[in-house]
């Protein structure tokens, strides 16, 4: 057979790429409710872990352990959704409103996960930004006080192995978080800053050497997505839980 | 032809030694440079890559007598790049914390030059068990290489292998220095760079007059 007429050409790349694109439909289709399932639990495992719960088997189970409710608060700190927490598999607009927040709607829907922790509420907070390479995103969890960190989580998409990828590291990075406090005279005062250069304790955490960039786009994330909610930070230690 | 005839072996394991796909061909540099300053990410990225070129070959030597010359390299991109979706998914779907460590790494295996030139140089023109192996011994070659310069650049880099601290602290407390500039891509060259010297001063075949 002459393999280099041009009819033949044009109906074996034909041919070629439709079975490609058969398969790569149905392989999608077919595998998509368990990518879906990986993908919630790997986030509930993350908003566990900004709340020190790390390396939990079944995220499913923590999750409802520790996450009280789950809230979308207005831009003057008022509750003004408030739904059970997030079961798998149910998209009803009665629970998991904060968890099925997009990371687009942070700054106007303001989401919000209570949890109790040993018998005290902590806040948590989700945060989205940009590093050097591609987006960073975590979880800022924070006492009954509003002020006082609990616990962060941090990941990143492609930040370089080694150097920013190290802001997923518990002990160097995430760690001195804890005992921080966040706001001052009405701004987010929480910041990385460049390694070694820490002035105040209080407020500022040690950046990684070698990831200037990333401890930047981190330290921007924080400051950005917090302020966000200055007005519920501001409104002093009443409980916000309407149950 | 019994399946392990000497020819054979010779196919896979040429690219291990003197026919490196790393070394000698000079294939699959940028990703050597990318992914190596852990050992962890090199060592998925190495076995990530033996598998798809292994599979493509075998695809690309079945499918080779009947792709038309003048598309056949679209052919080829078209295979490498529906089982490298294909890989993803699967990994997605059954091994999500896999996924998730190797993230853009798995895309970047279809633009290694490794595929490309593995299938144009030999696929196309040998029969399947042989593409196989072929497919193997280079994929098995690229790792050597990543897991050598990795090995080294965590080591001095970072004072780690594998995450875990193998330098001990008394090291830096008398005034030891992780070498910054072993994290860097840059090295990383450097170091293939010494491989390569020390292949070429060791293996008389592949010095040039």
């Amino acid at each position: 057979m002459n393999t280099n007429k041009n009819s033949y050409t044009f109906i074996y790349a034909s041919i070629v790429v439709i079975i490609v694109a058969f398969l790569l439909a149905f392989v999608s289709s077919a595998l998509h409710s368990r990518q879906q399932r990986n993908i919630d639990l790997d986030k509930m495992k993350q908003v566990l872990a900004s709340l020190n719960v790390r390396d939990v088997k079944d995220a499913e189970a923590a999750y409802r352990q520790y996450i009280v409710s789950e809230q979308l608060l207005a831009e003057n700190g008022t509750v003004s959704t408030s739904t059970e927490p997030y079961a798998m598999g149910e998209k009803s607009g009665d629970k998991g409103c904060a968890f099925l927040c997009s990371t687009a709607d942070i700054l106007t829907q303001r989401p919000l996960f209570v949890a109790k922790v040993e018998g005290e509420t902590k806040y948590v907070f989700p945060l989205y930004g940009n590093g050097l390479w591609g987006p960073v995103w975590g979880y800022i969890a924070l006492n009954a006080d509003r002020q006082t960190v609990y616990g962060v989580y941090f990941s990143h998409e492609g930040e370089t192995p080694g150097l920013g990828a190290e802001i997923t590291n518990y002990e160097k990075f995430q760690s001195p978080f804890a005992g921080k406090h966040v706001m001052k005279d009405g701004r987010v005062a929480l910041s990385v800053v460049k390694n070694g250069n820490v002035k105040d304790a209080e407020f500022e955490v040690d950046g990684l050497s070698g990831a200037t960039f990333t401890s930047k786009g981190v330290s921007e994330m924080v400051r950005k997505d917090l302020q966000a909610y200055a007005a519920f930070l501001g409104a002093g230690t009443e409980e916000v839980s309407n149950q | 032809m019994s399946l392990f005839s000497k020819k054979n072996k010779e196919v896979f394991t040429a690219p291990l030694g003197k026919n490196n796909p790393v070394t000698v061909q000079v294939l699959g540099i940028c990703s050597a440079l990318a992914v190596t300053a852990q050992l962890k990410p090199a060592i998925v990225m190495g076995l990530s890559v033996t598998i798809i070129v292994a599979l493509s070959n075998l695809v690309i030597s079945l499918l080779r007598n009947t792709i038309p010359n003048r598309v056949r390299i679209i052919i080829q991109l078209v295979v490498v790049a529906a089982l490298v979706t294909i890989v993803s998914e699967v990994l997605k779907a059954f091994a999500y914390d896999v996924s998730v460590q190797l993230s853009v790494y798995i895309g970047l295996i279809i633009t290694n030059c490794i595929l490309m030139g593995r299938l144009e140089a030999f696929a196309m023109s040998n029969k399947p068990w042989e593409s196989l192996l072929d497919g193997l011994g280079n994929g098995l070659g690229y790792a050597k290489i990543l897991v050598i310069v990795a090995f080294i650049r965590e080591l001095f880099g970072s004072g780690c292998l594998f995450g875990y601290q193998v330098i001990p602290q008394w090291c830096y407390d008398h005034g030891y220095l992780n070498n910054g500039l072993m994290l860097m891509p840059p090295m990383a060259l450097i170091i293939v760079g010494c491989i390569i010297w020390w292949q070429r001063a060791h293996n008389k075949d592949l010095q040039e007059q």
